[in-house]
């Protein structure tokens, strides 16, 4: 394996996941991204100069709506979702700022 | 020697778009309904939900490109900006990093010493947030989702500007621009104008610049104002004592006059930007770009030109009732009633600007209609109301927006016509004020007004002043 995962970049990626992973998950997971990463980079041996970045895989574009409003008031069906709800509101854990 | 340093200043400016259903869905984007009613699985973050670009979106951010001197980008796209945040819920913002639709712009402003260009670097379409609400009973937060996914457009200035008078102005260029165009209500006490100061500071003459802070919760152009001026004194303070400036967001707190850091370095942000698999890219064809600038609806300089040859009335009338888009659309509808361009526009002029400075109000937040204003025109055109009534019932319209024909009938404010009454009154007032009379008829004029007020008085205010002159002048020529 090429790619050696450093335990600070494991630590900065469980941190921007929201992820808490137990120190044999970790080694697990370092595992799995050096290898991934290894696979990617087999893309680097193609040449592709004067290839064009490719964003979107079909070739279609110019997909639009007319702003027109269609929904109704489905607050009921949309609160069954919420892990939690208060005064007609989402109930999450305490948000600090 | 001290040392003199100078401000370096660039703007985010973010605006809500005036559409009337979100960016990506069909829900409503009307202010004031009850929480997440208008909400559906897209604009919730649903799983397995899709989003559909709102074409009118595109269609008013070209135009407000077009309109800033802009570069359209021709093959544009979204991408995903990723953070975790409840206001936001589908973990990331639907955003434009690599292709914004429009680049390259500039805005000319005029200040009180010079005129210069600023430079638009970009503007791209977003969605904004839901609103979070702190629940303090529970420790919880409550989220409303009835502004997730409502469009905003981004202005990114580059750093062009050098004091708050050439911010405010540049803000004040950018309102009048979108309002015209119809794109935005730009108002910033409301939120659907948000701008974020970039701010830093170096020795006048330095080459590099300083590290710059970013100023949130700026909501009045005051509050812009009070921030720079108080933002510029905390760098250079820092940077006379031998500290450094570190590079974060602040919060300002208007009341306080003090802003306080939000995010500390630890948790910088990092957010992963990539191209937005669920929408497809815009190809903006010559055939769009035609049809928004055929469709462009009159900007200033066009309606000014209008006025000038549609209405007589003063170019100085014309520039403050063009100065705001409210104002001017005010100024047409009203006109368009009574067919009096220049009793409206002084209505307009006079009281209108007297007031809005005593209330510290702006044209945007006027609430009175062309439809009242117009009928207090024609109460004062039949004479059925004085000058003096007519003010006081203004001062009503522009609080209360009342209809002047029922309020001036309520409050018996028309004028009295009964001439025999008048005559009776005046005969008593004469009588009663022979100093005043004497006066007059030695030759001093002036002593008429004295004679005029009393009679005022004595008919409640509810004269007609010219008739009272009239007879008057034939009752004191009795005594002479
Ligand atoms: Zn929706």
């Amino acid at each position: 394996m090429k790619n050696i995962i450093s335990d600070e970049t494991m630590e900065y990626v469980g941190i921007l996941a929201k992820l808490e992973l137990s120190p044999e998950e970790k080694e697990h997971a370092k595992q799995d991204m050096g290898r991934m990463l290894d696979y990617i980079e087999k893309l680097n041996e193609l040449d592709t100069t004067g290839v064009e970045p490719m964003s979107h895989v079909f070739p279609v574009v110019n997909v639009f709506r007319e702003d027109v409003v269609c929904n109704t008031d489905k607050t009921e069906e949309i609160l069954k979702n919420a892990p939690g709800v208060k005064n007609g509101m989402f109930k999450v854990p305490r948000t600090v700022e | 020697m001290a040392k003199v340093y100078e401000t370096v200043i660039g703007l985010e400016v973010h605006v809500e778009l005036a559409t009337k259903t979100k960016i990506f869905c069909a829900c409503s984007t009307e202010f004031g309904g009850s929480p997440n009613s208008h909400t559906c699985p897209v604009c919730t973050g649903m799983p397995g939900s899709l989003p559909v670009l709102n074409k009118k979106v595109l269609e008013y951010a070209i135009a407000v490109g077009l309109a800033t001197n802009c570069d359209i980008t021709r093959y544009s796209k979204f991408d995903r900006k990723n953070y975790f945040y409840p206001d936001n819920p589908q973990n990331y913002q639907i955003s434009q990093l690599y292709l914004p639709i429009c680049r390259d712009g500039f805005v000319e402003i005029e200040t009180e010493n010079t005129s210069k260009k600023i430079r638009i670097h970009e503007i791209h379409m977003e969605e904004d947030a839901g609103k979070l609400i702190h629940d303090e009973w529970e420790n919880c937060s409550l989220v409303d989702y009835n502004r997730s996914g409502v469009p905003l457009i981004e202005i990114v200035s580059e750093p062009d500007m050098s004091s708050a008078e050439e911010v405010i102005t540049y803000l004040e260029k950018l309102r009048l621009i979108i309002q015209y165009l119809g794109a935005s209500d730009c108002k910033l006490q409301e939120g659907s104008m948000r701008a974020d100061v970039n701010l830093s500071v170096r020795e006048v003459g330095a080459k590099e610049f300083g590290t710059r802070t970013e100023m949130k919760n700026l909501n009045s152009f005051k509050a812009i104002a009070r921030a720079i001026e108080a933002e510029r004194a905390r760098q250079i303070e820092l940077l006379e004592e031998g500290k450094e400036v570190i590079q974060e967001t602040r919060r300002w707190d208007d009341n306080k006059e003090y802003s306080y850091a939000m995010r500390s370095k630890e948790d910088a942000m990092d957010y992963r930007y990539f191209p937005e698999p669920d929408l497809v890219p815009m190809m903006i064809s010559e055939e769009l770009l035609n049809d928004i600038k055929a469709n462009q609806p009159e900007l200033r300089t066009e309606k000014q030109k209008r006025y000038k040859e549609e209405f007589d009335i003063p170019e100085y009338d014309i520039d403050i009732l063009t100065s705001s888009k409210h104002l001017a659309d005010l100024f047409e509808e009203t006109v368009a009633i009574c067919k009096a361009p220049k009793k409206v526009s002084n209505w307009l002029m006079v009281e209108t600007l007297r007031l809005m400075k005593e209330e510290e109000m702006e044209a945007e937040d006027l609430k009175f209609s062309a439809e009242n204003l117009a009928k207090l025109i024609s109460l004062t055109d039949e004479k059925a109301i004085n000058s003096t009534v007519a003010k006081e019932v203004f001062q009503e319209l522009f609080h209360h927006n009342i209809d002047p024909v029922v309020y001036v009938d309520e409050k018996g404010l028309r004028t009295v016509n009964d001439e025999g009454e008048l005559r009776r009154v005046i005969e008593q007032i004469v009588n009663d004020n022979p100093k005043s009379v004497e006066d007059y008829l030695g030759g001093k004029e002036k002593a008429i007004g004295f004679l005029v007020g009393q009679t005022m008085k004595q008919m409640k205010g509810k004269a007609n002043p010219d008739l009272i002159n009239q007879f008057l002048k034939e009752e004191l020529l009795k005594k002479a």
